[in-house]
């Protein structure tokens, strides 16, 4: 089950924890990855443990010639491009208030508009292959809101609405596009909590824990797979029961 | 029929599923040949590729007919 032999997936933020184990659940499933990314040298390493069928694209998704180079650099390091993953994302976080416009709009550039640049721009060829798989790594805060968010929160519901418009627009051609929506989850960036404030956070958690990158990685895999062909528009939720929706 | 009149045909026939009798000049894609939206797309898509051209937006917007096609095809190509 959920094989992924012969398919080639493109991972975006594939040098941050999440993105890293996405990649190394699509390899283990049986894909050709794509690594992409900013910093070079995570990438390099991912792909040095992956071993063969793995390739370093490195992109700044802030740059949209960079955007609109990749899924070329990586369709041809692969040799197909059947699996896209938007998972790349950056916070800028503080109050309304005091939000800057530059602060918006990085974070809408990079979270929401390269994310929609990036799914134009693979779909020719998934189209003319009559399959394809994307998907969005959304966030519990773009349904439930997060004070000091509200950039990274309307960037991560513009791009619910935005997947759930394109997976009516592409259905009828085999390629399905979905959202995880991760809770708070063990990385770099929920390393810097301190203990009461991780405490505090698990009193809202009914699984009394964080998530791990695997767990994301596993709900990735399964939409990436075959046998998710029947789901699309959807958000599948890994956030331990946090937010029931 | 010309060289490209016939390749513009025979794209639409194997695409849309229709008669070869049906694709005449003046026939709509999505009027008479049963396209949807997302149809048209592809069939740009596949006179680019056929012919090595790039089709605009702007002008993918105007070619409704299998004549329309042609006839920008000729121009550009």
């Amino acid at each position: 089950m959920f094989d992924l032999k012969g398919k080639c997936a493109l991972v975006t933020g594939a040098s941050g924890g999440i993105g890293a184990e996405i990649a190394r659940a699509l390899h283990a499933g049986g894909a050709v990855v794509a690594l992409s990314g900013t910093r070079v040298e995570p990438l390099e390493a991912l792909a040095a443990e992956l071993g063969e069928g793995a390739h370093v694209c490195p992109a700044n998704l802030g740059d949209p010639a960079s955007v609109e180079a990749l899924p070329k650099a990586a369709l041809e390091a692969m040799g197909g491009l059947d699996i896209l993953v938007n998972n790349a994302g950056i916070t800028r976080d503080g109050l309304l208030m005091r939000m800057s416009d530059e602060d918006w709009q990085s974070v809408i550039d990079v979270n929401l508009t390269s994310a929609v640049r990036l799914m134009r721009g693979v779909l020719r060829g998934m189209m003319k292959a009559r399959w394809g798989r994307i998907i969005n790594i959304t966030s519990i805060v773009g349904q439930s809101g997060n004070p000091g968010q509200v950039n990274y929160a309307a960037a991560k519901a513009g791009l619910v609405g935005a997947s759930k418009s394109l997976a009516q627009e592409v259905a009828s051609r085999g390629i399905t596009v979905n959202c995880v929506a991760p809770g708070f989850i063990q990385t770099a960036m929920t390393d810097k909590l301190n203990d009461d404030q991780k405490a505090a956070l698990l009193t809202q958690i009914p699984t009394g824990r964080m998530g791990t990158p695997e767990e994301i990685a596993a709900a990735v895999r399964y939409l990436a797979s075959p046998e998710a062909g029947y789901v699309t528009g959807s958000v599948l939720h890994v956030n331990g029961g946090m937010t029931m929706v | 029929m010309s060289d490209i009149a016939d390749r513009v045909k025979k794209i639409v026939v194997e695409h849309l599923g229709v008669e070869e009798d049906k694709v005449t000049e003046s026939a709509s894609f999505i009027d008479d040949l049963g396209a949807d939206s997302l149809d048209t797309v592809e069939l740009v898509m596949a006179f680019e590729e056929e012919f090595g051209i790039e089709i605009p937006d702007d002008a993918a917007e105007n070619i409704q007919t299998v004549g329309d096609a042609v006839k920008f095809i000729s121009e550009a190509a």
